[in-house]
This record gives C-alpha cells, structure tokens and sequence, in this order.
C-alpha cells in the first residue's frame, strides 16, 4: 500500500483492460482510496468540532482586534469593517502590557524550573522498588488530578495570616516575628547582612504553587523514561567504580536531556498562557498581574473587546516567536525534533 | 616472558583491585549510606508537601469555625467538637438555607458524564483515522491539534462568549460541553491512537480479508483489543471537565442553578457570609470523586498518558 500520494494517482493512465497485474494493482489502489475516504469521515467529527469551537473564534478574535468595539456592540456590528490599529496602539504604547509581560516571563521561567526541578528529584527517589511504592507515586501525582479550585482554596486557607496554619506554625515553631501576608503583599524587605533586598512575596508565592501543582507532570514522564533505561550502562559505571553522582552525571541525566526538554517547551507554552491558578490565588493583585488575567480585566471589568483581543493577539505571536526561536537552535546543534 | 615477571603482573592485576577495594569502598560506602538516608527524607517531605493540604482540608471540614478561629494551631480538632454539620450546610439547597452544592454536583455530573461520552464517540474514529488510515491532510490535522493548545484559552473565549449568547448556549451546560469537547478531543485522539498503532496490523488485515468493512476492523478488533486505552483517555477527559473553572466562570456565573461545583466553590469563597469550615466540606465534596476515581484507575490512566514516553 504505497501508493498514497495523490500525485501518483493522477498521474497513472487508465487500466488496460488486458493487463492482469495492472487490474490488481488497481483493486489495491481502490482499497486504498477507499480507506482515504472512510479516514476523512471518520476525522470530520473531530475537525468541526475543532474548526467551529476553535479555529473560527481564533479567526473572529483575531478580527475583532483590529476593530474598535465594545461587548455590547460585537454582536451586531458589521465583522468585516472599521479596521483600526487602535488597540493595537493602545495596548503596546501602555505600560500595563509591558509590566505584566515581565511578570509573566518571570513566572514562566521560575515555575518551569521548580517543576522539572521537583519532578526530576521525585521520579529518582522513587526509582528503585520499595514497599508501598505505588501508593506513595499515586500521592505525588494528587497536585495534578486534584481540582484547581478546591487546592487554591486550600491553599490560601493555609497561607492566611490571621488563621492559616503556615503562618501559625512560623510564628510558633520557626520564631516568625509576625504573619507573613504571602499573597497580599507584593514586595518584602529582607535585611541580609545589612543590605536591603526586595522580594517579591506573592509573586514567588504563586510560583511555589506552580511548582507543587505541576510536578507531577514532569515526574510521571521522567519516571516513565526512567523505566526505559536499560540497566547495563549503569551496572558497568558500577563496576568500574563510579560513584552515585558520577553515574547519575555521566549516564542517567544525558539519557534524560530529550524529555526534560520536551517538558519545559510544553510547560513553558502552558505556564505562559495560565490563567486559573493566579486569578484564583490572587486575583491579580500584589505584582501577580500576568498577561492572561490583565486580558481577563480588560473584558471584564474594562469591556474592551478590542483590546483584550489584541493583547491577547500579541501574547500568542510572542509565544510563536519563542518557540520558533527554540526549534532553530535546536535545529542548529544538529539535534531532531 | 618468564615466568616470574608473568606471576608478578599476575600478583599486580590481582593486587590493584584489592587495593582499590581497601581505598574506594569507605568512601562510596559512606556515599551510598547517606543517600539511602536522604532519599528517604526526600520521600517523606514530598509526601508532607503533596498530602498535608488534602489532610488539612479535610480535618479544617470536620470542625466548627469557631475552634477554628480560637485556636488556629491545632491540626487535630478534640473529638466531641467533631461536626458533620459543615456537610449538612454545603449540600443542602439553599430554600433550606444551605450552599445548595447537590445541585451544583449533579451539574457537575452531568457535564463530565455527556463530555466524555461524547469526547469519546467523536475521538475513537478520528483517533483510528490518524493510526490507520491515509487520508489527505493526515499531517495538517496534527498541526491543528497543537495549535489549540498553543492559544491561551481566553483569546477564544472572547468570540465563543459572544456567538454562544447570540444562539442561546452561553446560559446552559450543553455550551460548556461543547467547549470541553474541543478542549478534550485532541488529547483524547492522541492517547488513543498511541494505543491504536501497537494493534498488529496483520490480525486487521485478516478481518479486511474475512469481507469485513473499515468500520467493522475498528469495531470487532480494533476497540475491543483497546479497552485499557478507551478507560483511560475517558477517565482523563472525565477529570478535565469536572475540573475545569475558566469557560464554567464565563458562561454560567449569572445563573446560579447551573453552577458547576467548581464554580459554586469559587464564586461562595469570596464572600465573606459563608464560614471557612462550611467550604472547607465544599472542596472534599468537590475534590473526593476525582481522588477515588483516581487510585481506582491509577496505573490504567498514568500508562495511557505516558505511552511511547519510554523511548524517550
């Protein structure tokens, strides 16, 4: 069944009715087409669904960003007049834009690293069999499958000056002098000797949360890697003396490198579009204000559509650029994608 | 070579590992010994980490507020201040001056039950279609798959919001399936047809040359030899609907009856008339099905998800 591409089709001439191995070939060939046919089919459902559901509002948003609109006029004003680069001027020229771009990048970058990070570490320690092993990696894997809602609750119960059981626990065991207000406060002066550092509380707070929600991710491939290796590099590294971290250094991480870097251009892309974790830990507020919630206010509170579109229009080419940047380094050492 | 130079190198060759043992092992020893000891520690603050907010949850659910706010640092609540009252006051309708989250349940239910049925009867055929059968644009559609997940999901939510009040599915779960459906259908064709593609395609053939149709292979061979895979893309299609907050916030928020149980949680938290411990039962009830569900079906839906990771 090689003959697939549609070009070749094309181009055969006619059957000769005389020809036997020609009337095979060409039965073959209708089995073919025919399974072309019934995969199209099959395929439809899924394509409509994602054309009307996906592809067109991407389309119509994309539109809608050139346009000077607000919610209650979207619906009934003309799709395709009135251009303007109205938003488009007004979102780059704000200063909104470009502050919560570097909070997100800086999100992006921390949570990334905290959760391969985690995750690494996680699927290590687990690698070697043990009693109770499958329960405890299904309790690592709870952050995930866990409801979003239900753990940001929890979570800022626990972080909650007034009540909260981390700051209870500073205060009592770890000597806190007062509460630390993790998620209303947006910068924190350490005094470090001498010197005055600022800190940004709430920000590193989500970024914590990232990690601990997503680890899970990364340790359920790492560890699936893991189990692929074949033991045998490691068990000659063992004879010839090589220690825990050489082994580790040497033969188990170069093994890991492909999905660690698979990993972070996936969480990179998902990090950087994030939306439910931040608006519901902090709303936004206390120097959390990332991309994905400023386009959320601006619907909402501002009903904007033009420029919530456009914002959102130039966070999805930037993510384009970064990957595209990724894909060519990547291409230029040489290594496949 | 004499023989004596011969049992000198022997003596050397026989030497020099001993040697090695005398001088390595201590060291290496010591290393193994304390990374044993640390990898158990590791163990157990991962563990601390990942299971001390759903304890937390739990424990904060079973007590009054008020022991709560007399006394913060106690993770055990006493046993006779032990209530079960929160629940009764989480569930119960609101005409009866409850939260009313058994209604938001059963939306919450019925949402995630017709997504991944649906999701489902829409992603086996298509996922078959990619593992099997050469259609034209067969590469495109894996390029349209990546692109939904490259937008930020509230850029399309602007257009969706304003086409779904337009033909009247904004206020109603059948938009949000439809929404989940988009969301979901691609993974679900994607883990599915990983499973799809280990089916020897000989045994399908077979059924092609025994005067079965396509449709038929797929029907009498392909899915019954893939139920461990069809369990475990459902469970994950199961698990994102019922989780899922963005789209339930945009599309129901003025309609209370119609509340996930995700939404109601979020949308009663911010208020400052519902106690704590009240909504603390408000997220067992939300986060307890997806936990037993979970370790019901753990190894089914981590090995469907990670299928073909293992090469690397």
């Amino acid at each position: 069944m090689t003959a697939t591409e549609p070009g070749l089709e094309q181009a055969t001439p006619p059957p000769e009715p005389t020809a036997a191995p020609t009337s095979r070939t060409r039965r073959r060939r209708t089995l073919t087409q025919h399974d072309a046919r019934t995969g199209f089919v099959l395929m439809s459902p899924t394509l409509i669904i994602l054309l009307t559901v996906v592809v067109l509002p991407l389309i119509w948003a994309v539109i809608i960003s050139f346009q000077e609109l607000t919610l209650i006029q979207i619906g009934t004003a003309d799709p395709f007049s009135g251009f303007t680069l109205e938003n488009y001027q007004r979102v780059l020229s704000s200063g909104a834009l470009w502050s919560s771009l570097a909070t997100t990048i800086g999100y992006t970058i921390g949570s990334v690293f905290l959760v391969i990070l985690f995750g690494t570490i996680a699927a290590l320690v687990v690698r070697r069999p043990f009693r109770g092993r499958t329960l405890v990696r299904a309790a690592f894997l709870l952050p995930y499958v866990a409801p979003v809602v239900a753990v940001t609750f929890v979570w800022r119960i626990m972080l909650n000056p007034e009540f909260g059981i981390v700051n209870e626990f500073g205060q009592n065991v770890l000597g806190w002098e007062a509460p630390i207000p993790f998620l209303t406060q947006a910068v924190a002066e350490w005094e470090v000797l001498g010197l005055t550092i600022p800190v940004p509380t709430a920000l590193l707070t989500v970024i914590v949360f990232e990690g601990w929600r997503y680890f899970p991710f990364a340790f359920l491939f790492i560890m699936a890697r893991l189990e692929g290796m074949s033991a045998e590099p490691e068990e000659a590294a063992l004879v010839d003396g090589a220690g825990p971290w050489q082994t580790f250094r040497y033969i188990v991480w170069p093994q890991l490198v492909p999905i660690i870097g698979v990993l972070a251009v996936l969480r990179t892309i998902w990090t950087f579009n994030e939306f439910d974790d931040i608006f519901l830990l902090t709303g936004g507020a206390a120097g959390t204000e990332v991309a994905s919630v400023l386009v959320y206010q601006l619907l909402t509170v501002q009903r904007n559509v033009g420029a919530a579109s456009a914002m959102s229009v130039v966070l999805a080419v930037l993510l384009i650029i970064m990957l595209g940047a990724y894909v060519l380094i990547m291409r230029r050492r040489g290594e496949k994608l | 070579m004499s023989t004596a130079t011969a049992s000198a190198v022997a003596a050397e060759v026989v030497e020099a590992p001993a040697r090695r043992r005398r001088s390595r092992p201590p060291a290496s020893r010591r290393q193994r010994a304390f990374l044993g000891t640390l990898r158990w520690v590791t163990i157990a603050l991962f563990l601390i980490a990942t299971l001390l907010p759903f304890l937390y949850m739990l424990l904060l659910s079973v007590r009054p507020i008020e022991s709560l706010l007399r006394d913060p640092s106690s993770l055990l609540p006493s046993l006779d201040e032990l209530t079960l009252e929160t629940y009764r006051d989480v569930l119960a309708p609101v005409s009866e001056g409850g939260q009313g989250f058994l209604t938001f349940l059963g939306n919450s239910a019925i949402v995630a039950v017709s997504s991944v049925i649906l999701a489902l009867v829409i992603g086996i055929p298509g996922a078959y279609a990619i593992a099997r059968l050469p259609f034209r644009g067969r590469r495109q559609v894996s390029g349209l798959f990546l692109a939904t997940y490259l937008f930020p999901a509230i850029i399309i939510a602007i257009p969706l919001f304003v086409i779904f009040t337009r033909i009247g599915l904004r206020g109603s779960l059948v938009g949000l399936v439809i929404v989940y459906l988009a969301q979901t259908v691609p993974v679900a064709i994607y883990m599915m047809r990983n499973y799809f593609q280990t089916v020897p395609e000989s045994v399908e053939e077979a059924g092609l040359m025994d005067g079965l149709s396509r449709l038929g292979v797929m029907w009498r061979i392909t899915l019954p030899l893939s139920m461990p895979s069809l369990m475990a893309t459902g469970l994950f299609v199961f698990m994102i609907a019922w989780n899922e907050f963005l789209f339930a916030l945009l599309f129901l928020v003025d309609k209370r009856p119609l509340w996930t149980v995700s939404l109601g949680l979020s949308q009663l938290s911010g208020s400052i008339e519902v106690p704590t411990t009240v909504l603390m039962a408000g997220s067992v009830v939300l986060t307890l099905p997806i936990i037993i569900l979970f370790f019901l079906t753990e190894r089914l839906l981590t090995g469907g998800l990670t299928a073909g990771a293992e090469k690397g």
